[in-house]
């Protein structure tokens, strides 16, 4: 509004772009179509590649399932019961009749737990979708001041600072800090139990930040170098040069314009903390996917693992296309494209 | 005499050059810093004993030595990061440069099974891999290898692609160059520092992994001193034995730090642009 055309800030075309509506949502259907398109020829080659593991793996399903049961299986018991499981067919015999099933929503029994894949990953969603958003939280509470305060005070103490906290927590073990949490607040200071069960927000704090330490060293240094970035316009110094205030300058151009690589970021980022729970939630015993994901691997429950590795990828894939689809609402040249 | 002043010139990178040497030389030289403890024995009469003089580091349930078993854990830690980092940057770039450099379907299928393993979490892709194949030191290497050749991949065809067309490249290829002379000496040339760069910086990362997968259980076996194990065993005597768990983490941070240093410093001698 105060500059002029040739240097105007992103956000504030926001308003004239609104305008030509109907052509923004075609653009935006197709788009998204697009990817869902992507995320099927993804999935199926997922499914593929996960089924062919377990088809070459060295273990035995059927022995697996019977010694999981206690039972020590004859050689006809199990010659049968693979006959039964149509574990004698070939490859791609199998891969369809599992792949059909799974479109159904069936992945198929977990031989250690006895139970269909589909209720035991249901029920351990919710738990790990829980524990990653108060991450999330957490991280973007942390992260976004303390970036900003060390792009806009750089090479001042408190940027050397924020850069020194950062790089450790960069290159500490995501599992060692949150055993040394758990040694601190668990077994010194008994504020938050060990085994985090229970499910209310008490047993959710420490796996969280446990999680959050490790993303938000990484997202406060991409804050920095973004907000450092959008520092070194032209058009902070031309409205400097016109008297605007510093921190309107900051608030109402800066930060909103360097939103954006940060989302992309946050996107990919959701990706490891989503692996990063199954660590987490097994040192915290947190009953997540993650937990469930690790004893299926070492019980060799392939059913199990199998289901886990495609819900993941969805789940992934899923956010990841909100994100995008958030860039059409929030950078007005995505609305211009074609 | 240019090679005299480098190290004074460079004085972060040659500080964590040397700190990086060190921690080989002590993964090398493994029993005589330990002062010949054997990591794998213990008594059980000397069982999750604190630190003292005897055992600097204290003692772990089985009375093995924690400090000679840190010190051997540098050798599992140091070969399979190596062994990663290795294997992704020759696999990533070779994929990569033969997709940028020929094009068409080659380039369509090696970056489509790219973008595959990159919309995915990496450590879920890496801990189904480790845990259909089983459990072992290997398992874990060729795990994290599958999840991470990607990156190099990617940028290694965006790199030779940058070259692809130039007049001098298509000069060389009129003049009769054969194929393999022009990806050994045109291409790889121009990609090899980027990804040197990236290999170097990748380092703390890949090992921040691998210890992850030990920790979990689907990487070294019990009885070998690992680092990433090491603090799994820790977890189960949190309350009695902290320290069981404090050194061995330590030790990951100590040798994550100096290699990510190493990478940072490296990237500002070779890529003097990127801050």
């Amino acid at each position: 509004m105060f500059l002029q055309p040739g240097v105007m800030p992103l956000h504030d075309k926001v308003t004239c772009i609104f305008c030509k509506k109907k052509g923004v949502n075609d653009l935006n259907k197709k788009q998204i179509l697009m990817r869902l398109l992507q995320i099927i020829v993804v999935l199926f080659g997922i499914s593929f590649i996960t089924f062919g593991l377990t088809y070459m793996s060295p273990g035995d399903p059927v022995r697996n399932m019977y010694s999981a049961n206690g039972i020590m299986p004859t050689e006809e018991m199990v010659e049968q019961t693979r006959e039964e499981m149509g574990l004698n067919d070939p490859f791609f015999v199998q891969y369809g009749r599992w792949l059909g099933n799974c479109l159904q929503g069936d992945f198929g029994k977990s031989y250690s737990l006895n139970k269909p894949v589909t209720e035991l990953l249901a029920e351990r969603l919710w738990p790990t979708l829980k524990l990653t958003l108060m991450a999330i939280l957490l991280m973007l509470v942390l992260s976004i001041p303390l970036g900003m305060a060390s792009a806009l005070k750089k090479n001042t103490w408190i940027d050397y600072l924020v850069r020194g906290i950062t790089f450790i927590g960069c290159a500490m073990p995501n599992f060692w800090v949150g055993l040394l949490l758990m040694m601190a607040f668990c077994v010194y200071f008994q504020i938050f139990p060990v085994i985090s069960s229970a499910g209310d927000f008490k047993s959710l704090f420490l796996p969280a930040l446990t999680l959050a330490i490790a993303m938000t060293s990484k997202y406060t240094r991409q804050v920095r170098t973004a907000v450092l970035d959008e520092l070194s316009q032209d058009y902070v110094i031309g409205a400097q040069a016109r008297g605007v205030k510093w921190s309107r300058i900051v608030w109402c151009n800066v930060f909103p314009n360097s939103l954006l690589p940060l989302i992309t970021m946050f996107g990919l980022s959701i990706g490891s903390l989503l692996g990063g729970t199954a660590v987490v939630e097994v040192i915290f015993s947190y009953p997540g996917l993650g937990n469930l994901a690790v004893s299926a691997i070492t019980s060799s429950d392939y059913n199990l693992i199998q289901g886990y590795v495609l819900w993941l990828a969805l789940i992934y894939m899923v956010i990841n296309l909100i994100v995008d689809a958030s860039y059409v609402y929030i950078d007005p040249r995505m609305r211009l494209k074609e | 005499m240019k090679k005299k002043n480098f190290f004074a010139q460079y004085k972060q990178f040659t500080f964590f050059l040397i700190l990086a040497v060190v921690i080989v030389l002590i993964a090398v030289f493994a029993p005589v810093v330990s002062g010949g403890v054997d990591p794998l024995k213990g008594s059980l009469d000397e069982a999750l004993l604190a630190p003292s003089k005897a055992h600097i580091f204290g003692t772990d349930k089985m009375g093995r030595d924690i400090f000679a078993r840190v010190i051997y854990g540098a050798r599992a830690s140091l070969t399979a990061t190596f062994g990663v980092v290795a294997l992704i940057f020759f696999i990533g770039t070779t994929l990569g440069v033969i997709a940028g450099y020929f094009g068409g379907i080659v380039d369509s299928v090696i970056m489509r099974i790219a973008d595959m393993m990159l919309s995915f979490p990496g450590l879920v892709l890496a801990l189904a891999v480790a845990g259909i194949m089983g459990a072992s030191m290997k398992n874990a290497i060729v795990a994290v290898v599958v999840v991470n050749w990607t990156k190099y991949a990617r940028l290694g065809r965006s790199l030779v692609l940058k070259i692809r067309h130039c007049d001098y490249v298509e000069a060389a290829i009129v003049t009769g160059s054969k194929t393999p002379y022009m990806i050994l000496r045109y291409m790889l040339p121009n990609a090899l520092p980027t990804l040197i760069i990236t290999a170097a910086t990748d380092i703390g990362g890949m090992m921040l992994e691998l210890a992850a997968m030990s920790f979990l259980g689907f990487g070294a076996k019990p009885p070998a001193p690992e680092w990433g194990y090491m603090l799994n065993e820790g977890r189960a005597c949190i309350q009695s034995a902290p320290w069981m768990m404090i050194f061995p983490g330590l030790a990951i941070f100590i040798v994550v730090v100096v290699f990510n240093m190493l990478g940072d410093s490296l990237r500002d001698i070779l890529d003097p642009k990127d801050e």
